[in-house]
């Protein structure tokens, strides 16, 4: 990649953070995109971010055609991207973290319909951060499955 | 036999959608293993600096590997949900090459199936390895047309 396409994508998270208008760093991140990801919902909790990410119903996310279900990797994918980017919305860096190891459990099946995640960042240190990721569809008290993951948290 | 393993785990492979976007394919399955590759693609960038891929991708490419190396490691057509997975990513994947993911099965028990997967880059002879993955898979008692075992 070029540095043009750096300076880019540091001006586009210091220009959605200046204007709020979060969305546009999910559009910069094709596998975001590839997977119909975008920004539902931004609220401030306790004088915190909360994003919510809503993952549309989509027929190329599917893994069995049968129920029908979506892909349990697509799920995963879902959440981590969702972890990486409430990170990336709420964190000072401009750089995206990279992920150290990733926990995920399945609890029910994904059904082919939208779906939900919102993150909680437990504990973030100068190098790494634990965050935990929930996904659901019709009933957040009902989640599809649940997650954690660490970050390394990249110096600019 | 190990082709008829590797037709299997094609056959299961390509009806699934997701892994249709993504381009993954069988390299080859045989016994209680399996060999899967997803070539690079600028649509799972998930660094759009560096060009490195989405860790994302890299779990599709892992659940898919460890649930049908389960699959092709049980009788008949046994569809079996991913319970959880454990991943570690070791470092970035380099952009512009494939990933390939070599997924056996641990152990086989009436309720459960334990796998284990690595991916790795190939450069020439040397297999340079990105992430690794334990997955768990319920037997739950269906095929994958819905009908019981």
């Amino acid at each position: 990649m070029s540095s043009e396409t750096s300076i880019d994508f540091r001006g586009i998270i210091s220009g959605a953070r200046n204007d709020g208008e979060y969305n546009k760093i999910v559009q910069v991140i094709p596998y975001a995109q590839l997977i119909g990801m975008e920004l539902f919902d931004m609220s401030t909790l306790a004088g915190k971010l909360q994003p919510i990410f809503l993952m549309p119903k989509n027929d190329h996310n599917i893994g069995n055609p049968t129920l029908p279900a979506i892909h349990g990797g697509v799920v995963g994918g879902f959440m981590e991207t969702s972890a990486a980017l409430h990170l990336l919305m709420t964190m000072e860096t401009q750089a995206v973290p990279k992920i150290i190891d990733f926990s995920l459990d399945y609890l029910r099946a994904g059904r082919h319909t939208d779906t939900y995640t919102s993150c909680q960042v437990w504990r973030q240190g100068k190098r790494v951060a634990n965050v935990a990721i929930n996904a659901w569809q019709t009933d957040p008290d009902q989640p599809i499955a649940t997650a954690r993951a660490h970050f390394l948290l990249v110096q600019d | 036999m190990s082709e008829n393993l590797t037709v299997k785990a094609g056959r299961f492979v390509s009806v699934l959608p997701h892994c249709r976007l993504l381009n993954m394919s069988v390299d080859h399955a045989e016994g209680q293993s399996v060999i899967m590759r997803l070539p690079y693609s600028e649509a799972i960038i998930g660094n759009p600096e560096n060009g490195v891929i989405a860790g994302g991708s890299i779990t599709t490419l892992m659940d898919t590997a460890c649930g049908t190396a389960a699959f092709v490691g049980l009788p008949g057509n046994e569809l079996c949900p991913t319970l959880d997975l454990r991943v570690d990513y070791f470092k970035s994947a380099q952009p512009g090459k494939d990933l390939v993911a070599k997924a056996d099965i641990i152990r086989i028990t009436n309720s459960v199936v334990f796998t284990r997967a690595e991916v790795y880059q190939e450069h020439g002879d040397e297999k340079d390895v990105v992430a690794t993955c334990a997955g768990n898979f319920m037997r739950i008692g269906m095929q994958i047309n819905g009908r019981p075992v």
